[in-house]
């Protein structure tokens, strides 16, 4: 099963926020088809270091597909050109040998450049900080089984809950939404009744905040669903948008 | 040297737990009952450091947050959700006896304190067991999507070391649904402005000011600048110390140095040797391999763990000439079925792992290294039919295609054991707080409640437990002491001086400019941790483990090299400094392990083994706790030990044969 590659790389590097970046081209031999794309970069990083010049900085942390650290624009591809796949669980028996490799940061006004592949992803955080979640304070709840939640409801919910908040979906998309991140938590509790109570002022303050902190508009292009490593479907986007016009008719 | 450390053992000093008085029973509700409070208005003046934000930390940190303390959160990823409990799949347990199988809060005790191999500690276990029926509750309040039944109420399923079905999921992705949650409530706090949140930034040290805590040092990992944070209290819920292995089923930043730095400054390292191999990964496969995935316990329920029964098959398979759809089913070795009838497949994880281990040291092992055993869903797909078992593990079977690109829904999948959690880590009393004042520790970085081994969806339970509802309570008894002490400097004479070691410390790593990488350095380590300190461990190997982290040790103080600038964005030497706690934590492993001369739970001695190869515990002489008291650089920690006596449950050996 395994075999050997031989590949060259063409990855953006910027030394910092305010720097100018540019692409730099390396040559790499040898590398096996079992490894991940991350691995591939750990050995291309371990090179340069034996060269003494500076590894590339990516992020990076469970490498499980679950964390949502990773995220690489890989050949004009958030997390390259597998379906359902983070950049941790792309594996390099998707390229043939003698591929050149284009690896280049998220880029998005939301996502501002930190260092070489690595960007600024807190504004995901103030969206949440806004409104993502159910006002609750530990403690005096009633019983688990209380509340049931009819099981399609549930998996409806789970499905957009799985959102890893990895950035792809802004990244994808030509205007730089931020719509299907948004649309993803306030579709999970308006599908529960836990979500009911603040269900309109939950949709109004993320998107308003999404808006504030520069990310484009939605023109239903469909590239976020697309590139979506946990397959989250636009059909929660629709949801968000009527979520929030009744929201505002009640105004 | 076994008979000195036999006479210092005798002569170690006891530590005391402050259990309180009462029944088991009794116990929490009477802690409760007459513990210290802070009230509202104080709490407002109240400073309290949370470092981490995984399940532990940001639990912690927003219920903390809710009851009116001003909380600092500090976590090392770009977001708090990114923790690595977000990795964790099959569930978490309760004692809600939803299921009606004769489960209880009694029940979930005594499995706990049976699966870790009765080295836990008695009044902790229990308390989390009562607790663990409020985690459900508050997860649901907050939205998590468990699984549901068709009448709506919530699903179970069961795990490990458990004859009742009382694990909650959520798909295979519970442990990100319930952080999820968890960042939920301190989002809400940080929209608030009660909780001050600091991303990628990691805990350096921790500041000791007249015996207690009262702050940290942090490096902003974007400026690489080294700062000073003050507060009444330090809580850290750091995680686990399994990165010593270097290939384990953590993630990539997990690390051990906030332990090391407690250490340091006075607080006790607990049962360094207790960690746990997890049974089913994705076996090794390459040098260039940098970490290792798990496939979830859950699994063994409707998977079914064997090896060829023949040599020659083994050997066939190995070399690719027989494939294991091939085999007939008399000529397969179900051996954790064959060996542990009553409870099969769900063994706990420790017995699992050996036992597999035992076959593919025997010559059963499949795969092309040999190291990996078979775990095969055909009988469950026949009897379930494949849509079903894709509803239940569909995620996890796509995980393990991407990674290995086999179809396991045609084809047995291969796994083998790798380090996947550790049970020991710094001691803490039944408040939750180290030996130094003020200084808390929570979730997997601390020792509490697993004992020799955790079984499975327990991890997330003592979290959240801890998080949610032990330590915002126990830090009250704590900080109503503490309500007329004004909010501290950091130009106080003690930050100066832990800042002015921490940026040497960086100073020197920096100037050494040797000829290592990192990782190079980390993986030598854990290569000597695998075979000398992993799953079978020996008097003799854990004397040469001990002689090489020494070598190790030298060589990276010598010859590593980091490139770059100290105050930048630098991952080598974010790296660099996590490493040379991972060589100080090796060490600590291989001593402790060196010192009990038993085998229980995840430690194996295998001079200490019954007839039948299962673990051989010693009560007479090991029924405790050992923690060591870190002595200064180069001198040897000395042995305290607190005794684990059992006042309502009477020890066994443990038995999963019938």
């Amino acid at each position: 099963m395994e075999k050997n590659i031989n590949i060259t790389l063409k990855i953006w590097r910027q030394a910092g926020p305010k720097v100018k970046g540019k692409f730099e081209t390396y040559k790499l031999d040898n590398i096996s088809t079992d490894s991940s794309f991350l691995e591939m970069l750990d050995v291309l990083n371990e090179k340069l270091v034996r060269e003494r010049k500076e590894p590339i900085a990516f992020d990076h942390d469970c490498r499980e597909g679950i964390c949502g650290m990773c995220g690489l624009y890989i050949n004009g591809h958030p997390h390259g050109l597998d379906g359902e796949t983070t950049t941790c669980q792309l594996h390099m028996r998707r390229f043939k040998d003698g591929d050149t490799i284009t690896v280049e940061p998220w880029r998005s006004t939301g996502f501002p450049v930190i260092k070489d592949l690595v960007v600024n992803r807190g504004a995901f955080d103030k969206i949440i900080q806004a409104g993502g979640y159910v006002s609750v304070n530990t403690g005096g709840i009633p019983d688990g089984n209380a509340i049931p939640v009819p099981k399609h409801q549930a998996e409806e919910a789970m499905d957009a809950a799985s959102c890893i908040g990895c950035g792809a979906c802004v990244a994808a998309c030509k205007n730089g939404s931020a719509m299907l991140f948004v649309a993803a938590k306030v579709s999970q509790f308006a599908l529960l009744p836990q979500g009911q109570v603040e269900r309109a002022a939950r949709a109004k303050a993320m998107v308003s905040k999404m808006d504030e902190l520069g990310f484009g508009n939605c023109t239903n292009t469909g590239a976020c669903e697309a590139e979506c490593p946990k397959a989250i479907s636009i059909s929660h986007i629709a949801r968000l948008n009527r979520e929030y016009l009744s929201a505002k008719f009640k105004d | 040297m076994t008979k000195k450390q036999a006479t210092s053992q005798t002569e170690a000093p006891i530590i005391d737990a402050k259990i309180p008085e009462g029944s088991l029973a009794e116990k929490w509700t009477n802690y409760k009952a007459h513990q210290k409070l802070v009230n509202p208005a104080n709490k407002r003046r109240l400073d309290i450091i949370v470092v981490g934000t995984g399940l532990a930390g940001a639990s912690a940190a927003a219920s903390l947050a809710e009851l009116g303390f001003n909380v600092l959160n500090f976590c090392i990823q770009d977001s708090p959700r990114r923790a690595h409990s977000i990795a964790a799949q099959g569930g978490i347990n309760a004692a809600k006896n939803y299921q009606n199988d004769g489960d209880s809060v009694y029940r979930l005790f005594y499995d706990t304190l049976k699966g870790g191999d009765y080295r836990a500690r008695e009044a902790n276990v229990y308390r989390l067991a009562e607790v663990s029926n409020s985690i459900i509750d508050q997860c649901v309040a907050q939205g998590v999507p468990f699984a549901r039944e068709y009448g709506g109420l919530l699903d179970n399923r069961s795990f490990g070391g458990a004859q009742v079905s009382r694990t909650f999921y959520a798909r295979g992705q519970t442990g990100q649904q319930l952080l999820l949650g968890a960042y939920s409530a301190l989002s809400r706090q940080v929209g608030k402005g009660s909780v001050k949140l600091y991303t990628r930034y990691e805990m350096l040290d921790v500041v000791v000011i007249d015996g207690r805590a009262r702050g940290i040092i942090a490096r902003n990992l974007v400026t690489g600048k080294v700062e000073r944070f003050s507060a009444h209290a330090v809580v850290v819920g750091s995680g686990g110390y399994g990165n010593a292995f270097f290939l384990s089923t953590n993630a990539m930043s997990c690390n051990g140095s906030a332990a090391i730095q407690m250490y340091k400054k006075g607080a006790f390292f607990a049962n360094p040797a207790f960690a746990q191999i997890h049974p089913t990964c994705i076996p090794v496969h390459g040098e260039f391999q940098s970490k290792l995935t798990l496939m979830s316990e859950s699994l063994r329920n409707d998977g079914r763990i064997w090896v060829p029964k023949k040599k020659e098959d083994a050997e066939a398979i190995r070399q690719g000439k027989l494939k294991p759809t091939d085999l007939k089913e008399e000529d397969r070795d179900y051996f954790l079925e064959r060996r542990y009838p009553a409870f099969g497949n769900l063994v706990p994880r420790d017995v699992a792992s050996r036992a597999a281990k035992e076959r593919c040291d025997a010559g059963y092992g499949v795969g092309n290294t040999g190291l990996a055993v078979y775990l095969d869903f055909e009988d469950s797909i026949k009897r379930l039919g494949e849509d079903v078992v894709r509803a239940r593990y569909g995620n996890l079977f796509q995980m393990y295609e991407k990674i290995v690109d086999d179809n396991p829904y045609k084809t047995p999948m291969m796994i083998y054991p790798a380090i996947h959690y550790t049970m020991g880590g710094i001691w803490v009393d039944y408040e939750l707080m180290t030996t130094v004042k003020g200084l808390f520790c929570i979730g997997e970085a601390n020792f509490s409640d697993h004992g020799a081994n955790r079984l499975g969806a327990s991890a997330l339970m003592q979290g959240l437990a801890d998080g949610y509802f032990i330590l915002p309570y126990t830090i009250q008894n704590y900080l109503a002491d503490q309500i007329r002490v004004p909010r501290f400097s950091t130009d106080l004479p003690e930050f100066e001086e832990a800042e002015k070691q921490i940026s040497e410390k960086i100073k020197r790593i920096m100037s050494i400019q040797g000829k290592r990488s990192v990782d190079s350095i980390h993986r030598e380590l854990g290569l000597v941790m695998w075979d000398f300190v992993g799953m079978g461990r020996n008097k003799e190997g854990l004397e040469h483990a001990l002689e090489r982290i020494k070598e190790i040790r030298k060589e990276f103080w010598s010859n590593v090299y980091v490139p770059g600038k100290s105050e930048d964005m630098n991952n080598e030497l974010e790296k660099a400094l996590r490493v040379a706690d991972f060589i100080e934590i090796g060490e600590l492993m291989a001593r402790d392990a060196l010192l009990r001369e038993e085998s229980c739970g995840g430690h194996f001695r295998e001079e200490y083994q019954t007839e039948e190869g299962e673990a051989l515990r010693n009560d007479d002489d090991f029924a405790f706790a050992s923690c060591w008291k870190f002595n200064g650089e180069g001198e040897e920690p000395t042995l305290f030990k607190e005794m684990l006596e059992y006042e309502f449950v009477k020890r066994q050996q443990r038995n999963y044969k019938a």
